[in-house]
């Protein structure tokens, strides 16, 4: 079936299975790959989106429910010429290596932003508790949104 | 002065902390890695697993009802060349043959490729493998002795003995304590956050594969027997990787193996990407080990003599264990002088999956045991934890177990010194809930490939000059994300002097690149790296000369514009020689075991609930020698990343068999840490110039993971009163240790 929704700030319309997974209607319907999937049961948040504001896992979503709904994926993150203060601290702090989490990372700090911008160094760990890094021990990740937090402020 | 100008050049983008190459890419969400690749008419791939530990492979019954007329099905019969995975031996089958012997419960036995993924994994829903099972062998304990035989007469892969001096038994005899225990760690999963990944295409004559890799090479090496096919007729090419940490070492070589022969069957493109859950299961882990260590003091804590007894658990065939065990063995005595050693190690078959590379290979292991029985040491002889470490420790002029004498970039009590400035005190409160303790850990890691291995690897890099005055570094050094593409480009724009925004990095694919030697062992920055600051000083040279002679005046990129405008393309191309004095004897395990050491100490404060019986990490302080940081964010990153991994394997991480099977293969229960359960983290960068590396670097990327579980086994012992000898540390761990009288 037709699911409409906001994408990025655009109205979207996707044919796909209601019960599919939104990760899968993101990633080869519409064809956005900055969205990854790491273990398919909501555990390591590589395939965060935000819906109406909110970090979900896409893999744990079905694309029905999204109907009418607005999403975000890192597509929609940097406006046409310019990184989001988020991406740009989370570079020059070394908040990304391998770069596979670094999508549902970028996004759940953006809801964080929004919601609790003067949040501590550990309320921004619990906030980001499901999505999992292996590459960076999260000091460096941590550092950048504090700054961009900052930043921003 | 024109030489002033030229050295500060020189060296003037290393040392900071320049913007990641890759970083847009990888913020935005551009970065393509294996799955985010589409190719038209691409089928999907998908592997029928054993499921049983031990049997013979009798045959496949595919369910008739089933609509097979879009499936490809691919089994032993279908590989173009010969059934083997080459590496060290070549005992690893790529898919068990009908009659076959399967030897671990997720062994391939036949492969899928379906136009959807869907109809792949349903496909193999159809596939009914016919199995007769054996007993099989799963306690590395008693492998030696046991009935079943997976390798020769006493399924023993590999042993070593080191020995330095002839009166070992005579030196315990003059200590005045003797300590000897008994250590256990368990297998443990890298996690990278990318599954393993590969596409194969079979076209015109040509297979062309691109996936998630650490080792281009090797990938290359093991398809031209597998295949059957010329050098020239495979291609190996590295997608953007979501991480490795040794995962992504030897294990791309079975998948890339797998979709090959799949896209040969079915002559179209195939694309295999692993679950979570497969991945798990059926890649490789860190060894689980058994070490036996048994030390001899003097009462001002001098160490006298060690003796040390290493197993691995090396799982179903032999893959890289015979090297993973060398390192674990020459890294079992420590930083330590000690004129007695003696250090004996065998890795074992079993039935479980291959345990393969994972960060530190093999000296995680025999660190846990030796920086154990150096606390167990200082509480007997009631010294301080840093004052026994810095009378034993290695020092310039010192000589190892392997009678290596140590000349350049020691940076031992440096570390030491380090760690306790910056510590701040431990304070315990007085909480009835919690029990506070420190732990220290203090070790050494070798760079670069054990013994005379980096003669036998020739790694070589080549630097090009492009049109408009632009450089490019071809190597098959990966980035999985440790950051070499950056490095590289600063150390080549250095060594040229031009900016980095003049430097490019090739993709690495075996028909550009040359073969630079594997991104593992510590060594793409110091090893490579030298290779690649050499070349582009030739090129610099190259370009000097002719400048001279046709442009005097200009800069490099100037020059270098014109010069390509009227000579065209030129490259330099430099393989590693190792510096002079690094002999080995690899009969008798004598010499210089590597070219050069890291360096590395941690302090950990721990927290020990008293009714939950959780280790809560209160304080890390991790300093770590490595020679010269070419890029301090990078670095600090390789460091914490691998503080944390070694963090997780301390309290949490754990893969648990249950006859032979990976029971926990979820991301859900197979646990890793995550934000929350992360300590702040407190990272000194020591630099002692290694006089052989790219501007002083040595290696950073494994040390990190050696000692913190010590440090935190340490910690949990000084806390709680009792010994924590096995990892990890969890609190039904702590619970049994608290309860023993």
């Amino acid at each position: 079936m037709k699911i409409a929704f906001e994408l990025n700030g655009k109205t979207t319309e996707v044919e796909a299975d209601p019960s599919a997974r939104l990760l899968d209607a993101i990633r080869a319907d519409l064809g956005l790959s900055g969205t990854k999937e790491g273990c398919s049961e909501g555990e390591c948040g590589a395939c965060t989106v935000l819906i109406n504001g909110e970090p979900a896992n896409s893999c744990l979503v079905m694309a029905g429910q999204i109907s009418g709904q607005k999403v975000t994926t890192i597509e929609g993150m940097a406006s046409e010429h310019k990184l989001h203060v988020i991406q740009e601290k989370l570079i020059d702090k070394g908040g990304t290596q391998c770069g596979i989490c670094t999508p549902g990372i970028a996004l759940t700090a953006l809801a964080i932003q929004k919601n609790e911008p003067k949040a501590s160094r550990a309320r921004i760990r619990e906030l980001l508790a499901g999505n999992i890094c292996r590459c960076t021990g999260y000091q460096l990740i941590v550092d950048a949104l504090e700054e961009a937090f900052q930043a921003a402020d | 002065m024109i030489k002033t100008r030229v050295e500060s050049e020189s060296s003037r983008q290393v040392g900071v902390s320049i913007k990641r190459v890759d970083g847009v890419d990888k913020v935005t969400g551009k970065a393509l890695y294996v799955d985010d690749r589409k190719v038209p008419g691409m089928l999907f791939g998908k592997t029928l697993r054993s499921k049983i530990p031990h049997g013979i492979f009798k045959g496949l019954h595919k369910d008739p009802s089933f609509d097979w007329s879009d499936v490809t099905v691919a089994t032993a019969k279908d590989i173009p060349g010969q059934n083997y995975i080459k590496l060290i031996e070549n005992d690893q089958v790529c898919l068990v043959k009908e009659g076959g012997t399967i030897r671990h419960h997720d062994e391939a036995l036949a492969l899928v490729a379906a136009p959807t993924l869907e109809k792949a994994n349903e496909a193999l829903r159809h596939l009914k493998p016919d199995v007769s099972p054996l007993p099989a062998l799963f306690d590395m304990n008693k492998a030696e002795t046991s009935e079943v035989k997976l390798w020769k007469h006493d399924n023993v892969y590999k042993s070593f003995l080191i020995e330095k001096g002839d009166e070992l038994e005579a030196a315990f005899a003059s200590a005045d304590l003797i300590l000897e225990g008994e250590y256990n760690t368990p297998a443990q999963e890298q996690m990278y956050i990318e599954p393993q990944g590969m596409m194969a295409h079979y076209k015109d004559g040509t297979y062309h594969i691109v996936g998630s890799m650490q080792c281009p090479y090797y990938i290359h090496k093991a398809m031209v027997p597998l295949l059957g096919c010329g050098e020239s007729e495979v291609i190996i090419e590295q997608a953007v990787t979501g991480g490795g940490f040794g995962g992504k070492e030897e294990y791309p070589s079975m998948l890339a193996g797998h979709a090959a022969v799949l896209s040969k069957a079915c002559g179209a493109p195939v694309k295999m990407i692993y679950s979570r859950e497969e991945d798990i299961a059926a890649t490789t882990k860190r060894h689980p080990s058994k070490v036996v260590h048994k030390m001899g003091f003097k009462k001002d804590g001098t160490i006298v003599a060690i003796d040390v007894d290493v197993l691995f658990d090396g799982g179903a065939y032999l893959t890289l264990s015979p090297v993973v065990l060398s390192r674990g063995v020459l890294h079992a005595a420590g930083p330590y002088k000690c004129k007695h050693t003696r250090i004996k190690g065998r890795v074992v078959a079993t039935n479980h999956p291959p345990h393969g590379a994972f960060r530190g290979f093999g000296a995680p292991q025999t660190t846990f045991a030796y920086e154990r029985q150096i606390q167990k040491a200082a509480r007997a002889l009631n010294l301080d934890a840093f004052a026994i470490r810095e009378k034993n420790a290695l020092q310039q002029g010192d000589t190892t177990a392997t009678e290596q004498k140590l000349d350049d970039s020691v940076g031992s009590l440096d570390v030491l010194d380090a760690v306790k400035q910056k510590a701040r005190p431990l304070l315990v409160p007085q909480l009835d809930e919690w029990r506070f303790g420190r732990g220290l850990a203090f070790y050494n890691h070798g760079a670069g490939f054990t013994g005379s291995g980096e003669s036998h690897l020739e790694g070589k890099a080549k630097l090009v000059l492009n049109a408009g005055g632009k450089f490019e570094v071809l190597s098959s050094s990966t980035d999985i994300g440790q950051g070499a593409a950056t490095v590289f480009v600063q150390i080549a724009s250095s060594a040229l002097g031009v900016s980095p925004n003049d430097v490019s990095i090739a993709t690495p694919s075996t028909n550009v690149v040359p073969d630079s030697g594997p991104t593992v062992a510590s060594r793409t920055c110091m090893v490579v790296g030298s290779v690649v600051e050499k070349a582009a000083k030739r090129l610099r040279a190259k370009i000097k000369i002719w400048g001279d002679e046709h442009l005097p005046g200009k800069n490099t990129v100037e020059t270098a514009t014109a010069m390509f405008e009227a000579e065209g393309k030129q490259s330099e191309i430099v393989t590693y020689r190792p510096p002079q004095g690094v002999v080995w004897d690899e009969e008798h395990y004598k010499g210089s075991a590597y070219p050069v050491y890291g360096w590395a100490a941690c302090l950990v404060d721990v927290a020990v609930n008293r009714w939950t019986y959780e280790a809560k990490i209160l304080q890390c302080v991790h300093a770590v020698d490595v020679g010269k940081a070419i890029h301090p964010i990078i670095v600090k990153g390789q460091i914490e990343g691998g503080t944390m991994q070694a963090l997780g394997w301390a309290l949490w991480e754990n893969v648990l068999y249950a006859d032979g099977k990976v029971v926990n293969n979820k991301m859900s229960n197979c646990i890793v840490p995550t934000f929350a359960d992360a300590p702040e983290l407190s990272t000194i960068i020591v630099e002692k110039p290694y006089n052989d590396g790219p501007f002083g670097a040595k290696g950073v990327g494994e040390i990190p993971m050696d000692g913190p579980a010590a440090a935190v086994a340490n910690a949990i012992e000084d806390a709680i009163g009792k010994s924590m000898d096995a990892l990890p540390c969890s609190p039904e761990a702590i619970y049994k240790a608290w309860s023993r009288p």
